[in-house]
């Protein structure tokens, strides 16, 4: 004890040292630099003034909400929400030109103002991503039942009012006008004997071309496809849009056109479902998100639009 | 009062004064706190010409802002501005954009060879001249001057208590060195915004919060840099003192005390000869004159800037004792050897080193021209989607798509015409154009996406890849971008 009551003095510099010693050096007690204290007295009068004009204090009795809410009266979830507010309230003219373009002249009139395309393009690609993408893949390349949105085949239709149209009622959902269409599962419902369902499976694949006809799939599988089947894909097998029912004949297969898959689909009928995307998002949005798809590269004009895109080759832009 | 008077004369007429090099390395511990430099002013042709370069130097810099230069239209009229917002420099004819900031780079490395090259030549006339840090010290220096007077009036200012009249002095002399602080970040701020606008916008509180920001922060630098750490920023922080070492050599022009001709060095009494002694007569006016503290009479030391200021003080002296002037003077090491061998002083400005430095310079400035004088007013990006790589449509035919970016650089809108060379058996789509139309128009001064699918029907399909190169011309000037890509078809796997 006696050691620590006397002053060490460090012989070089003349300074007091603090008495601690680590293989056999010793820490001067300079005094703290003063800018660095001036830094603390200036850190702790903040420290004052923010808790006076911040929210600072949490738990006091008798202050009504949960913590000092300081003069300011500051919130970060109410500057979000005002953030918010602004960018919808920034993007609505935008917006709002896009609905009444796609009101007026449809994909083309968005087609034509390079603005528009632009906006369509970038909001669309965005609530894709958000929405979309996890089913119909980043690109909207699909996957075995999921749709690719990029080609040319379309289920419900391809131009722009009917991708809007599918995108607000979704397919099989409870929404009133949902798309709505259903093949029967010949197998698991015993509607048609096993043997039935390889002829006809024979048939379809034949049909769109994935193996020569059978003679099975010829006669059994025929018959069996004009009974049951024709009435949603039509007698050649080229389906209907209007009822959801898909072509046979093309070279896609949204469940796939290995023999497996084909009688896969015969035998449990397949019953895809998309979320009717108009209790979700805003019309807008939709619109967007439509214009996107059908910009994708698979999106067909309907007699409107074509009818504009006459116009348009002479110079006039559609909805003008 | 007269404690300087009373020193012993250097030479009749002749005031010794009691000026120590502070700032000496000699003197300087590693870490010391800052002892206060009272510079002397001095008269002379180097004064004269710092004088007449600080006034040119800060005049282009207010003045520049504000000129104006006509490039049409759609782009902004001030010859030199930095918009940060749409990604754009300007100077005088001179347009960049984002990408090609090389030309920054380029501009960057001819600012090195320059400095390298002039260092070579002169030793460290940027530091004594040029460097803003120099400027702006000794504008500052000149405002204490004003209203605190010279040297030995300061140091007793300093010295006496306080009086009314001595916080007279000190505050106006501070709000001074404020305005001016002031005046030199406002005017860094005009060089990225239009000048005019941002002048009203600034006093009226509607510029933007980073105008603002800048302000302040170049504001208080000036202040503190120029106005009370002065020599500190050159001898602890600027990396160049240590820099230029490898840059001079033994031939390159640099404030040189002769030892040659003045030493040994003593007072020197009127009528007394000059025989066996040398020309200096220790009276200091050389310390006292240097703005870094420091005695050239030591020799060549990293914190002198070589701002001559010394060399016009000696000369003064030398006039009045009847020597010869520049005692001080540029001159190179290698002199004073050869002088003290015997032999004739010379001066090679044409070395290795110089040589080497001159050519380096033009070579980077000929590219660089070049560069400028060949730059394309389009140019053409092309990406390829990748998700998915293709896609096949209903009746077998295969379709790609790609984004086209077209850049228009020039000051009015144009429209690019589109070609494809490869495979002519592609069917083109571009979103956002009339069907048949292959023309694309581009915005003045704007990038421009275009959205295009090529297809390829079934029979013509052989291959896993075709590659492909697009083409954009501008029909009026014959001007052409090329991109090249690849078309992919299921042959792939
Ligand atoms: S070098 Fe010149 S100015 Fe310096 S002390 Fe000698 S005579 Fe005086
Ligand atoms: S020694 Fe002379 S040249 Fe060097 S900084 Fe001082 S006054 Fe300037």
């Amino acid at each position: 004890m006696a050691e620590h009551e006397k002053k060490d003095v460090d012989a070089h510099t003349g300074v007091e040292t603090t008495g601690h010693e680590w293989d056999g050096i010793k820490e001067l007690n300079n005094p703290l630099p003063r800018w660095w204290v001036w830094v603390f007295y200036a850190t702790v009068a903040w420290s004052v003034v923010y808790m006076i004009f911040m929210p600072a204090i949490p738990g006091l009795p008798g202050i009504g909400g949960e913590y000092t809410p300081g003069l300011r009266d500051h919130s970060e979830r109410a500057n979000v929400r005002e953030a918010l507010a602004d960018l919808q309230d920034s993007r609505g003219p935008m917006f709002e030109r896009l609905e009444q373009a796609a009101a007026e002249g449809g994909i083309t009139a968005i087609e034509a103002d390079p603005d528009l395309l632009g906006f369509a393009m970038a909001a669309g690609e965005s609530a894709f991503g958000d929405n979309c993408a996890t089913c119909h893949g980043a690109g909207g390349q699909g996957a075995i039942g999921y749709p690719n949105l990029n080609d040319d085949i379309w289920l419900w239709g391809g131009t722009f009012d009917e991708i809007r149209h599918t995108l607000q009622v979704g397919i099989r959902t409870d929404h009133p006008e949902t798309r709505y269409s259903q093949m029967p599962a010949y197998g698991r419902e015993n509607l048609l004997t096993n043997e039935e369902i390889e002829a006809v499976t024979d048939h379809v694949m034949a049909l769109g071309g994935l193996i020569e006809p059978t003679e099975a799939g010829r006669t059994t599988g025929a018959e069996v496809f004009e009974l049951q089947c024709s009435a949603c894909h039509g007698v050649d097998g080229r389906g209907d849009q209007s009822i959801g029912a898909p072509n046979l004949t093309d070279r896609y297969w949204l469940y796939g056109s290995a023999r497996e898959q084909v009688r896969n689909s015969v035998w449990r009928g397949p019953f895809g479902v998309m979320p009717n995307w108009g209790e979700r998002l805003d019309d807008a949005t939709i619109t967007a998100l439509a214009a996107y798809v059908y910009l994708l590269g698979g999106g067909q004009p309907d007699e409107f639009a074509e009818a504009a895109l006459m116009d348009r080759g002479t110079g006039g832009a559609a909805g003008e | 009062m007269n404690l300087i008077d009373r020193r012993p004369k250097a030479a009749p007429g002749v005031t010794e004064i009691d000026a120590t090099p502070v700032n000496d390395a000699e003197v300087r511990e590693l870490y010391k706190k800052r002892e206060p430099i009272y510079p002397k002013l001095v008269k002379g042709p180097f004064r004269r010409f710092k004088w007449i370069f600080m006034a040119v130097a800060l005049g282009l810099y207010y003045v520049l802002p504000f000129v104006r230069w006509d490039r049409g239209p759609n782009a902004p009229d001030q010859a030199v501005l930095v918009d940060f917002a749409n990604a754009r420099f300007y100077f005088f004819f001179i347009e960049i954009w984002p990408q090609e900031v090389y030309y920054i780079t380029g501009l960057l490395i001819l600012a090195a060879l320059g400095l390298f090259l002039v260092t070579a030549l002169f030793g460290r006339v940027w530091c004594g001249y040029a460097c803003p840090q120099t400027v702006w010290t000794d504008l500052f220096i000149a405002v204490e001057r004003f209203f605190e007077g010279d040297r030995n009036k300061r140091i007793m200012l300093d010295r006496a208590p306080w009086s009314f009249d001595k916080a007279r002095k000190k505050i106006a002399k501070h709000a001074v060195w404020l305005v001016i602080a002031a005046a030199t970040g406002g005017a860094w701020i005009l060089y990225f915004h239009d000048a005019f606008d941002l002048l009203s916008d600034f006093f009226t509180g509607q510029a933007p919060l980073t105008a603002y920001l800048f302000f302040a922060m170049l504001t208080f630098t000036t202040y503190t840099l120029a106005g009370t750490m002065r020599e500190q920023v050159c001898t602890y922080m600027c990396p160049w003192p240590r820099i230029q070492a490898a840059m001079t050599d033994r031939e390159a022009l640099n404030v040189t005390y002769r030892v040659d001709r003045g030493e040994p060095r003593g007072p020197h009494k009127k009528g007394e000869s000059w025989e066996g002694r040398g020309d200096c007569i220790d009276c200091k006016a050389c310390v006292a004159a240097c703005p870094m503290g420091i005695d050239i009479r030591n020799g060549p030391q990293l914190e002198c800037i070589g701002c001559a200021l010394c060399i016009d003080a000696c000369n003064d002296i030398m006039d009045k004792v009847g020597r010869p002037r520049g005692l001080i003077a540029y001159d190179t090491d290698d002199n004073i050897d050869r002088r003290l061998k015997g032999e004739a002083p010379r001066y090679r400005f044409v070395r290795v080193r110089t040589l080497y430095y001159a050519i380096s310079f033009a070579i980077v400035a000929g590219v660089m021209l070049f560069g400028l004088m060949t730059r394309s007013t389009l140019e053409l990006n092309v990406t390829r989607d990748r998700n998915p790589n293709f896609v096949v449509l209903s009746d077998g035919s295969v379709r790609n798509g790609y984004t086209l970016k077209v850049l228009n650089k020039a000051g009015e809108p144009r429209e690019f015409a589109l070609r494809l060379e490869g495979d002519p058996a592609f069917e083109v789509r571009v979103l956002g154009t009339p069907q048949a139309s292959m023309m694309l128009p581009v915005d003045a001064d704007e990038t421009r996406d275009f959205r295009l699918f090529l297809t390829l029907p079934p029979e013509a399909i052989d291959r896993a890849s075709e590659d492909i190169t697009f083409v954009v011309e501008h029909p009026g000037t014959g001007e052409t971008a090329r991109a090249p890509a690849v078309f992919r078809t299921p042959l792939e796997r």
